[in-house]
């Protein structure tokens, strides 16, 4: 099994898709003859031409909205956004559209597309470079959403998504992107949408997160360890359909459970999850539920001092597990 | 009878139309007027709803649709295009279906609103209620034609508002990068529902809007049937030949107000409306093929009887059909196993 980056999964997911089947094709800004912004794209014009790798005008809205068509048709559309922060402009398009088109037509037409944005901080992008937008979508029925944190996550789940019927939204932590690298199989194979995945077995403390803080959760329980303390890890991978059972398991394994990610508290996913386990598991726990999140301010600033008072670290994360396991 | 009089009355030969299909698009019109009407009447007495009416707007959506091959090309028809998806394929059955909500309803089986066109076996696509989110969808169809080397071209038509929004402009401009095999149709029909075309643009012409994105560009008589088929049949062949887009802007008046909600002489008077009356395309069509010698009273008053029957048999089939169950509202979220 060779070594790759979490980027490096993603476009060979990409690649390997569109030598599979014809009707798979990538559209976005700059992702044709520059190969994207972060390079995710890099090499598929060269070998696909440029209908497939399509650099398309700077309009978000019609980039959903042109894949949408493109996909009713039965194309296999992979829509890049630049940043997640630009997506925006095609939430009507997601929303309204991609998310709605199966129920709307009595399950007459299907939207079989994928929309790629890289999220997340820790990069000096400012508010509008780093944002996690999850939460706007997170709610919507009709639409999956999905979150790697590791290269063989990346590459299966994003085989996945292009498989799949229904439009899915694939979040990439831009932070992950080059730092992140471990073995992925050279054979062909998927990742299932709506399963999350124990990262690390635990006695103590449970963590529930996903993307980037997935690795701070491992390393802060890695250092736990040699203080005595076990911890659980579960990484959700798909925000929407959650994996109900998935999370109810984990929580029950420890008793106590910490939520974290990156996103704003408020409304982020970690108020879903909390809320799944409240309603079934309650008595069962020894601690209150409890959020580490990013903190409900617009979006992260870019001064370094700043920038790195909002985002999560290993440290912190480790202090919150810790506090945990105290209570 | 002069010559240019036997070749005006020839308009419809010499766009390759036949006196049959002339003659099915009058009744199309026909058709779709009384569908209007009758679907007015049904929400004044409380049988259903909701209508949102296309008085005015059939000559030029069914000159756009006969100019397209059906099962073929892609439509993308906004809420007023009854007379469009009649000519397509749907029945005033279907129709029907849709205004009472019912389980049969093939555009959504009883989900959405009516005038929310959709049946894949007609190539209709599904639309929403936020105007011109069908334009990029057509774009993307038109992409799917030159990726897949396909001969088909996609249509999506709107009203003047839609103009207005992103979407439009997006679209517009996606698809003459990218010279891609689409007909937009605006259907200026002089107002977005109470707001008048002044005071939604401040260009002349819409037509100038596709223009200004390098796309062939075109006004119409949205009256004229046969004119809006003229450009739309051109349109087509420019698709299909690899040579574009084209923008096409048909002006007609809305001769109904907006929708059932709407109280249309509380921003436009009584005397404007008539006048336009006096345009309406229907009786003028009556006209030209009374003048080919390819109609007479005889035959309008047998039509006219059968289209009342239609509707008839259209209304009691809707009503008396049975509604969705209640738990098919949980239904088709996602593809089911």
């Amino acid at each position: 099994m060779a070594k790759i980056s979490y980027i490096d999964a993603i476009s060979a997911a990409m690649k390997e898709e569109m030598e599979r089947d014809e009707n798979v094709f990538v559209l976005g800004e700059d992702v044709g003859v520059k190969g994207g912004v972060f390079g995710t794209t890099r090499g598929l014009h060269e070998q696909f031409g440029e209908m497939r790798s399509m650099d398309t005008p700077l309009a978000e809205s019609a980039i959903a909205g042109v894949a949408i068509g493109a996909a009713m048709y039965g194309m296999r559309p992979i829509a890049e956004m630049q940043y997640g922060d630009f997506m925006l402009p095609a939430t009507n398009q997601i929303i309204n559209e991609a998310a709605r088109i199966r129920y709307r037509s009595n399950n007459d037409w299907e939207c079989p597309l994928v929309i790629r944005a890289p999220i997340g901080g820790g990069i000096f992008g400012g508010l509008y470079h780093s944002q996690c937008p999850e939460s706007i979508f997170v709610g919507t029925p009709g639409l999956k959403i999905v979150v790697p944190s590791t290269p063989y996550d990346a590459k299966g789940l994003l085989k996945a998504a292009i498989r799949d019927e229904d439009p899915v939204l694939f979040f990439e932590h831009k932070k992950c992107y080059r730092m992140i690298v471990d073995e992925v199989p050279e054979e062909d194979y998927i990742v299932e949408i709506g399963k999350s995945d124990v990262k690390r077995e635990g006695e103590d403390v449970t963590v529930i997160t996903y993307g980037l803080t997935v690795h701070f959760a491992l390393q802060a329980a890695a250092e736990l360890e040699q203080e005595g303390i076990s911890t659980h890890v579960l990484d959700l991978r798909t925000l929407q359909p959650l994996d109900r059972e998935g999370i109810l398991k984990a929580a029950e394994k420890t008793g106590k459970v910490l939520i974290i990610h990156e996103d704003n508290k408020t409304g982020g996913v970690g108020a879903e999850v909390s809320a799944i386990i409240a309603e079934e598991l309650v008595f069962d726990l020894d601690a209150p539920i409890k959020r580490f999140c990013g903190y409900d301010v617009p979006a992260m600033p870019i001064s370094p001092p700043l920038e790195k008072f909002y985002m999560l670290n290993k440290d912190k994360v480790k202090q919150a597990i810790k506090e945990m396991a105290l209570f | 009878m002069s010559e240019t009089i036997v070749q005006e009355n020839n308009k419809h030969r010499n766009l390759g139309i036949t006196d049959e299909q002339v003659i099915k698009m009058y009744r199309t019109m026909v058709l779709a007027r009384k569908f209007d009407e009758r679907a007015l009447l049904l929400q004044r007495s409380g049988k259903v709803n909701f209508h949102v009416s296309g008085i005015g707007h059939e000559a030029a959506q069914i000159g756009a649709a006969f100019a397209l091959e059906k099962q073929k090309d892609y439509f993308l028809p906004y809420y007023r295009d009854y007379g469009m998806v009649l000519s397509i394929g749907m029945t005033v059955r279907d129709l029907m279906l849709s205004i009472f909500a019912k389980e049969e309803d093939i555009t959504s089986g009883g989900r959405q609103m009516p005038g929310h066109f959709s049946a894949k076996q007609y190539h209709i696509v599904t639309g929403s209620s936020p105007v011109t989110t069908q334009v990029p969808h057509a774009v993307g169809f038109a992409l799917a034609a030159k990726m897949k080397k396909q001969d088909f071209v996609s249509i999506v038509t709107f009203g003047d508002g839609s103009s207005n929004q992103g979407d439009f402009h997006e679209g517009l401009n996606f698809a003459a990068v990218q010279k891609l095999p689409v007909i937009f149709m605006v259907e200026n029909n002089q107002y977005a529902i109470s707001t008048p075309l002044h005071k939604q643009v401040a260009c002349e012409r819409l037509v100038d809007r596709g223009l200004g994105y390098g796309m062939h560009s075109v006004q119409v008589d949205g009256n004229d049937p046969l004119a809006v088929y003229k450009v739309v049949k051109e349109a087509r062949e420019r698709g299909i030949k690899g040579e574009g887009p084209t923008f096409i802007e048909a002006k007609m008046y809305r001769l109904s107000p907006h929708s059932t909600s709407d109280n249309d002489l509380a921003y436009r008077t009584k005397e404007e409306v008539e006048e336009n009356w006096k345009k309406d395309s229907i009786p003028h069509f009556k006209t030209y093929l009374e003048e080919c010698g390819l109609w007479t009273e005889e035959q309008e008053l047998r039509m006219q009887e059968e289209i009342k029957q239609e509707v008839n048999e259209a209304t009691k089939y809707a009503e008396q059909a049975p509604f969705p169950k209640p738990e098919e509202a949980l239904t088709h979220v996602f593809k089911e196993q």
